[in-house]
């Protein structure tokens, strides 16, 4: 197999595999999260924490676990570290805990994790699994951040509690509440989309 | 405030706290299975059942063994494994009994097992400190509303592959989640109705 270089994967991670508007993998917490800046940085930290360092895990152990348990097997590495992260949002970041409720529990079940344990994680070392998995969770960490600009933006008026768009400004409330969510993220996958088709066309004759 | 009762609690389940709707639980399985509405109906109706007997297990085990002990923060392994060794149960019970259940429902249930749908109804029962009549409220009405979205959205889509054309970029997940928008904006109607939290 002509292996990819460990930069071209992290490279495409960022780009055109991107977790959540190519593969629209991880999109419940992409969209519950965003309203607050705040807190979406706080859960790209801990996402990125997961899906790097289960990815290394699984990597290592991957050659003991039964292919017969392995999606359980998986599951329960991923919710040990995810406990990790937590634990430790209770004890340092109590309020942000509490704002995130069961989003943070839900790193468990978030697709982007599972599927790069399972495509990535399961066949190749430890460090290049490693490299995948961080990759992958920069890739999601930035679109969220995009995202929750913007929502925090137009819905506040401000990011974090400091007033940007002036005294005029009338909040738009629905960008902070669900649909908001939902239009931000289509309106971000039709520009990103836009921009990558037109060369796919223009090589496609 | 006034403790709800069970059907008041179902009921903002469906409609006001939508859990795919309002809280964007189970998005994956919503958009990469909603476009014909008779997948969408084995899905949903599979969810509906394993949400609610997935969420009394799971309130039964968090009140009479996690949280006398002290075993808080256990409760995502707990909670994962209760859900994945129920629906491996149940796959392999309908594949034994019945082979037309097992095509139109056996299929989706180890999808399920991921679902994050399921796993944060257990986990909002926990963090609202529900009793036993809440959480089986809770449980069936979150999975009776999240299959009611989908079933909503794959009647929309199935029309909308007949009728309309969407714009390149927009095509697939993107039109999906604008319809997924303007479902949650209508949604918001039932708003003020009965208020969980």
């Amino acid at each position: 197999m002509a292996a990819k270089s460990n930069w071209a994967l992290f490279r495409e991670n960022l780009g055109s595999q991107n977790p959540v508007f190519v593969q629209i993998l991880g999109i419940c917490s992409t969209l519950a999260v965003t309203n607050v800046v705040k807190n979406t940085a706080v859960m790209c930290l801990g996402l990125i924490f997961v899906t790097s360092f289960s990815n290394a895990a699984i990597s290592l152990l991957r050659n003991r676990i039964p292919p017969r348990v392995r999606m359980m097997a998986e599951v329960l590495i991923i919710a040990c570290l995810v406990i990790i992260v937590d634990l430790f949002l209770k004890a340092f970041q109590p309020d942000i805990s509490r704002q995130l409720g069961p989003y943070v529990g839900l790193i468990i079940t978030n697709c982007i994790v599972m599927g790069h344990a399972e495509a990535v994680a399961l066949t190749n070392p430890p460090w290049r699994s490693f490299v995948d998995g961080l990759s992958a969770g920069i890739g999601y960490a930035y679109v969220l951040l995009a995202i929750a600009l913007v929502r925090e933006l137009l819905g506040t008026g401000g990011i974090a509690g400091v007033p940007l768009l002036g005294a005029g400004w009338v909040n738009w409330a629905v960008m902070v509440m669900a649909p908001g969510g939902f239009f931000v993220l289509a309106v971000f996958i039709w520009i990103v989309k836009g921009l990558l088709l037109k060369p796919a066309r223009k090589a496609g004759g | 405030m006034q403790p709800l009762g069970f059907f008041a609690i179902l009921f903002a389940a469906v409609f006001t706290n939508n859990i795919l709707l309002t809280n964007y639980l189970g998005m994956c399985s919503f958009l990469g299975c909603s476009r014909e509405l008779k997948t969408s109906a084995g899905l949903g109706a599979a969810v509906v059942f394993v949400t609610a007997t997935t969420s009394v297990l799971n309130w039964a085990v968090y009140a009479y063994v996690l949280a006398p002990l002290g075993l808080d923060y256990l409760r995502f392994i707990v909670f994962i494994v209760v859900i994945a060794a129920f629906t491996q149960l149940v796959e392999m019970i309908i594949e034994r009994v019945s082979e037309a259940l097992y095509q139109s429902l056996g299929l989706f249930l180890p999808l399920i097992a991921v679902n994050c749908a399921i796993l944060g109804a257990s986990l909002f029962l926990v963090i609202r400190n529900y009793t036993f009549w809440h959480a089986c409220g809770y449980g069936i009405g979150s999975g009776v509303g999240w299959a009611l979205a989908i079933l909503a959205m794959a009647g929309i889509r199935q029309r909308l592959q007949q009728r309309a054309r969407v714009p390149r970029g927009l095509e697939g997940p993107g039109i999906a989640l604008v319809i997924a928008g303007t479902m949650a904006l209508a949604f918001m109607g039932f708003n003020g109705m009965v208020s969980l939290n």
